[in-house]
């Protein structure tokens, strides 16, 4: 699926929740299935910078695809995590530098996006990013 | 006065919002305190009726101005109890007041002297002195903490000694709530001669200070801290000591005399007031601190115990539930972690209830390297909260921990 189908079937599936406790049900949900990065680069340059509780995060290309991996000590972050890694991993490095992130706001988690947030999300979009430009092949 | 909760809470206007749909809770008063209509009035009152330059203008709103602002230093040195107004040196709060003494003392030190600062530190009290000695190579020691977060006094008698020239130490640690012996600390430190420079930052709120019985050489408080407004606080200096520090800043109303070859430093407490002063932040200070005395310390110390006793109690249901720095001498701080469950996740979700709590280290790595943990959950309390928000924290806790296993 390309990256906008996909952020839209997310936005789909956010749209059914009533209230805040649903949601973060669902978000504690997708941390707990998110695609783990592996132990031996589970290490300390791959954490990302400005989150209160440790999160790491890798990338490698897999046949033109970039393929993210992640993991967190705090579940809500791995949730937030999980929210991005479907949509920007298995795309593109093109596809990637393409997109946006509006649909983080569409969720009604835009108050993650804050820098002072301290979870790190804006960081992670960041480096997402960053591989995508260091793993450019075209 | 006897203590109305119900008074007081109608003076904070900030209670009445509500969060995500909930009544608002605000637990973290470690952070900064909540402010009363009085304290803010006083900030829109100065601006709207005598806002003006002090110290120099001849005509009447400065005047009034510079009076309300030599006003509230009286009010602070006789909350503090201190000899004279002059040893009280408005700054912008605790983190300028110690950059102040690191600065000053940066002359007065060299690399055979020595410095020893607690283990309980919060970084703004660490930085300036690794600054310092950096610059002229005095040694910084470090008084460690014991499994109960307090300070090892028997390795503080080891490590003092003639080649110690200064000693810091906060009264209440920020990250445990813990009330440290600096009493004791003071007179020990005091028999080798050396100085001793007390951060005052999470005492003020909950205690009253007498200076001169305490003996500390340098005092330091900011007013954000126990009501007053932010970039306002106080350093406190022994008048023999702030004669010796050079001055900190450059600039106007530090200076008596100026030609292009020498200047003249003004007298205390103006050589370390460069600059136009925070008026409006000094005058609620002022405010504050008559605020705090009109309900009373006495009362504010037997509430917050109260609340701190029934907070604890309450917590300790809660299963897997870990307190850190259980400490007899404490303020009501309770920081705690559940097993298994990261601070961030608590912190975040108790947001969502409408709860205000501190997740993280709290400025303070060394003490969580210590505990060998990462974080906490902190939840500081005030003198306006109550046992029934005290509830909600216990049932919110129980929703969200059931929410993240
Ligand atoms: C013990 C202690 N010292 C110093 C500070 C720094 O105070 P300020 O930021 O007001 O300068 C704080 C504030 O969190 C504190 O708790």
């Amino acid at each position: 699926m390309k990256i906008k189908e996909i952020q839209d079937e997310i936005v789909e599936e956010f749209s059914h929740f009533e209230d805040w406790k649903e949601k973060y049900e669902y978000l504690i949900e997708l941390g707990n299935s998110i695609e783990l990065i592996d132990k031996q680069n589970k290490i300390d340059s791959n954490l990302i910078k400005g989150c209160q509780s440790k999160l790491w995060l890798y990338a490698e290309l897999q046949n033109d695809k970039i393929i993210y991996t992640a993991d967190s000590e705090a579940i809500i972050t791995k949730g937030i995590a999980a929210i991005l890694l479907r949509v920007f991993s298995n795309q593109t490095a093109k596809d990637i530098l393409n997109s946006d992130i509006k649909y983080i706001e569409a969720i009604g988690l835009k108050e993650h996006l804050s820098p002072t947030r301290a979870n790190g999300l804006v960081s992670m979009i960041r480096q997402i990013k960053y591989y995508a430009l260091a793993l450019n092949t075209n | 006065m006897s203590f109305d909760i119900n008074k007081i809470r109608s003076d904070f206007p900030i209670l009445k919002r509500k969060i995500n749909g909930s009544s608002f809770i605000y637990f973290d008063n470690a952070a900064t305190s909540q402010k009363p209509n009085i304290v803010i009035d006083s900030i829109s009152d100065y601006y709207k009726n005598y806002n003006s330059n002090i110290h120099r203008g001849v005509h009447t709103i400065s005047q009034e101005a510079t009076d309300a602002y030599e006003n509230a230093r009286a009010k602070v040195q006789k909350h503090f109890n201190v000899l004279n107004s002059h040893e009280i040196i408005f700054t912008s709060g605790t983190t300028h007041s110690i950059n102040l003494v690191a600065n000053g003392f940066q002359d007065l030190l060299c690399d055979k002297d020595e410095i020893i600062i607690s283990g309980l530190e919060h970084h703004s009290n660490i930085v300036p002195w690794q600054m310092m000695s950096e610059k002229n190579g005095a040694k910084i020691k470090i008084i460690p903490i014991n499994e109960n977060g307090e300070l090892d006094m028997k390795i503080y008698d080891n490590i003092l000694n003639s080649r110690t020239k200064l000693v810091f130490v906060n009264h209440v640690s920020n990250a445990l709530g813990i009330i440290n012996p600096i009493k004791t600390i003071i007179e020990k430190a005091h028999k080798v001669n050396a100085a001793v420079l007390i951060d005052g930052a999470q005492a003020c709120a909950h205690f009253k200070t007498d200076l001169q019985e305490l003996n500390a050489d340098f005092y330091t408080t900011s007013a954000h801290k126990l009501c007053g407004p932010t970039g306002i606080g106080m350093l406190y200096g022994k008048e023999k000591w702030l004669k010796k520090l050079p001055p900190y800043q450059g600039g106007g109303e530090m200076i008596s005399d100026v030609t292009f070859e020498k200047t003249t430093y003004a007298e205390l407490p103006h050589k370390f007031e460069a600059g136009t002063p925070n008026v409006s932040g000094a005058i609620a200070f002022g405010v504050a601190l008559d605020y705090l005395n009109g309900i009373g310390f006495e009362n504010i110390c037997e509430y917050e115990s109260s609340l701190l006793k029934y907070a604890t109690e309450k917590l300790k249901l809660v299963p897997n539930l870990k307190i850190y720095g259980e400490s007899i001498n404490k303020t009501s701080v309770i920081s705690f972690n559940i097993e298994g469950i990261h601070a961030y996740d608590i912190g975040a979700l108790l947001d969502k209830f409408g709860i205000a709590v501190r997740t993280g280290q709290h400025c303070a790595q060394p003490i969580m390297d210590h505990f060998g943990i990462s974080g906490t959950v902190r939840v500081s309390l005030s003198f306006y909260n109550t046992k029934k928000e005290i509830d909600s924290l216990y049932n919110s806790l129980k929703q969200t921990i059931s929410m993240l296993s």
